[in-house]
């Protein structure tokens, strides 16, 4: 066997041993994939949440729990809050909305019954759309949907650009000040792959907060939404938001 | 986050609105890359549109787009919360993302558009360089020929077929480098102030326009530098360009504006507030009146009045001068503006530029001045000056092309 030949042989296997780690490595790289509990099948879940105005008390709960399970930053930072309206006049295209401190120590008395106004509480969290704009806009895929229809986000992978956030209508995400990376609502993804519900729906006093499993038949979601007007936020963006509200208003944005 | 850095908020915003997201350093990138985008079109003017006027900025157009698009990434790269992650977008792009998109097209126009045009043009200079030179600089002249000396007739003839064919290729790839910010701005629905089919052609024309004016000033101010006299007919035919592209631009803007006017979506009443009062002074006075009324006035007065040589080169500065900050303005007018109203349409935030932080004035300032010391750089390293080498370039020399 001449000389070049054997060269070749010998750096030709090299490569071959080299490609089982370099698709290891590859796989690792990969980003846009979920750890889940051992198992559990993405597959045979579709979740979102189903959000019921009518009894929301506005007690805050929902965002202290959440803060708390999730480690949120304190300040201005919120993976759920939740906005009081307060529309005079039965219909306005102004309403007066707060949320002071995104509702986590609940909200003042403000208004008096009877001003002829409607008052009401809207939770808002990451509408885990199924066709997210911020997941279309991210330059590396560090943010991604599960198949099961969570939308969620590689902290390790995530560059700090800031376009998702511009992307999100909703105003559902926020730069984590310890990281540098995005952060936003997982739906306790670590929570719900192992059966248990998330911790502003565990919270909840009025249960005005519910994980929906779309793809399971036996979820009371199904009937609900049968025999309920539900309405999504800001529908004409079209993002296939599945955080569903019952009893909202036009005025909510 | 400590409550005084806070910005002053006026009506509802959503919890996670308080801070801004994009800072001044998100407002020079599409200024930075509209510089460069408008000076290659600048320079395409002479080779492949053959308006032999503007030929003696030919190759300073081309070394400024190219000082300005090295810098171009830097404030993107300030910004980001992991830089080191940066070159990830080359990896492992995500392909439905305008901005992963974006680090393709840009490697693209800087290394086989403006390189390479930049290097055929050049080539025969080098080659005499580095057989003149001595010591490093003949090193430097020698490795930059990349091993080829022929600088025979046969040869030169084909630099010049091949850099004609590149510009000719460039010029599509300039309006696709800066029509590619407008979409990354454009595309964004949750945001109705950039989001508009027009972004990505509003952006084209004001780049055109501000990098026709930044190699106008540059060409004035290196004249000035070198004691020599400025081509009066250069600098009239680059007036007169700066001018047309000015009027598609206003007309582009103004069709923007009428048509948010008259559509009058449930955003409208948020945004006109808004541009009455925290853009007024930036938008208002600064980009519409000052950056483009006044210098169109002017530009249209030369071509209307006769007017003497030093008043004519007096207009001219004053007039790119207004434009390249007008065209800042409306960079500022896009990226801050469209982040100083909630996306709940209730409520406005502030924006507070500080002087010394790693996204404030000071880097900002810093960046801005960058491309300048580049440019002196890349004109020691290779004189763009006709008189020089009065052969060399095909196009300069005025060879029918």
């Amino acid at each position: 066997m001449s000389e070049s030949r054997r060269d070749f042989l010998a750096s030709a296997g090299k490569l071959l041993l080299l490609t089982g780690p370099a698709a290891l490595a590859f796989d690792f790289v990969v980003s846009g994939r979920a750890q889940v509990a051992p198992g559990y099948s993405a597959r045979e879940h579709w979740w979102g949440m189903l959000i019921d105005i009518e009894v929301c008390i506005g007690c805050g709960k929902c965002v202290k729990a959440c803060k708390e399970e999730n480690g949120v930053p304190e300040g201005p930072y919120f993976r759920t809050w939740v906005e009081r309206y307060h529309v005079a006049g039965g219909v306005s295209e102004h309403p007066d909305v707060d949320s002071p401190n995104g509702g986590l120590d609940g909200f003042r008395e403000r208004y008096r019954a009877g001003d002829g106004a409607k008052s009401f509480f809207v939770p808002k969290l990451c509408n885990h759309c199924a066709t997210s704009p911020c997941v279309q806009v991210c330059p590396v895929g560090a943010t991604f949907e599960s198949p099961d229809g969570v939308v969620l986000v590689d902290k390790d992978y995530c560059l700090g650009c800031r376009y998702c956030v511009q992307a999100c209508p909703y105003g559902c995400r926020f730069i984590d000040p310890r990281t540098n990376t995005v952060d936003k609502c997982s739906l306790c993804y670590h929570r719900i792959t192992k059966g248990l519900t998330t911790a502003c729906c565990e919270v909840c006093p009025t249960g005005a907060r519910q994980l929906v499993d779309l793809k399971d038949p036996k979820d009371p979601v199904h009937e609900f939404l049968r025999t309920h007007k539900v309405q999504v936020l800001k529908p004409q963006l079209a993002t296939g938001s599945k955080a569903y509200y019952n009893g909202l208003d036009g005025s909510v944005r | 986050m400590d409550p005084a850095a806070l910005p002053v908020v006026q009506g509802f915003l959503y919890p996670n609105e308080a801070e801004l997201q994009w800072s001044i350093l998100i407002v020079l990138y599409p200024f930075l890359t509209g510089l460069v985008a408008g000076a290659f079109i600048l320079a395409s003017l002479a080779r492949v549109f053959n308006v032999h006027e503007v030929r003696p900025t030919y190759r300073l157009a081309l070394l400024s787009a190219l000082a300005f698009l090295i810098v171009a990434p830097l404030p993107l790269q300030l910004h980001l919360g992991h830089p080191e992650r940066a070159f990830e977008m080359y990896l492992t792009p995500h392909t439905t993302s305008a901005m992963a998109m974006f680090g393709f097209v840009y490697l693209w126009y800087l290394l086989a558009v403006l390189l390479l045009e930049i290097w055929l043009d050049y080539r025969k200079s080098i080659v005499l360089w580095a057989r003149e030179k001595t010591g490093l600089t003949r090193r430097f002249y020698k490795l930059l020929t990349l091993g080829v000396d022929d600088i025979g007739p046969e040869a030169l003839d084909l630099d010049d077929r091949a850099g004609r064919f590149i510009t000719i290729v460039g010029i599509p790839s300039a309006f696709l480098l800066h029509g590619y910010v407008g979409f990354i701005f454009g595309s964004i629905k949750a945001n109705p102030w950039w989001s508009t089919p027009l972004m990505p052609v509003v952006f084209l024309f004001s780049a055109i326009v501000s990098g026709i004016a930044l190699v106008l000033l540059v060409y004035m101010a290196t004249s000035a530098l070198r004691g020599k006299a400025v081509d009066m007919a250069c600098l009239d035919t680059i007036g007169r360009y700066l001018l047309y592209a000015f009027l598609v631009d206003f007309a582009v803007e103004t069709l923007d504006l009428a048509h948010r006017m008259y559509e009058a979506d449930e955003s409208f009443k948020s945004l006109d507030f808004m541009v009455r009062t925290k853009l007024y002074f930036s938008h208002i006075v600064v980009q519409i009146v000052l950056g483009m009324f006044v210098p169109i006035a002017i530009l249209g007065l030369v071509q209307l009045v006769k007017l003497s040589e030093r008043a004519r080169r007096g207009l001219y500065a004053v007039a790119a001068a207004l434009t390249l900050i007008g065209i800042f303005a409306m960079r500022w007018n896009v990226v801050i503006g469209g982040q100083l109203f909630s996306k709940s349409f209730l409520g406005y935030t502030t924006y507070k530029l500080e002087l010394a932080h790693r996204e404030g004035l000071g880097p900002a300032i810093l960046l801005m001045l960058l491309p300048f010391l580049i440019l002196w750089v890349l004109v020691k390293l290779f004189p763009p000056w006709e008189e020089e080498d009065e052969a060399i370039s095909p196009v300069r020399a005025g060879r029918p092309s």
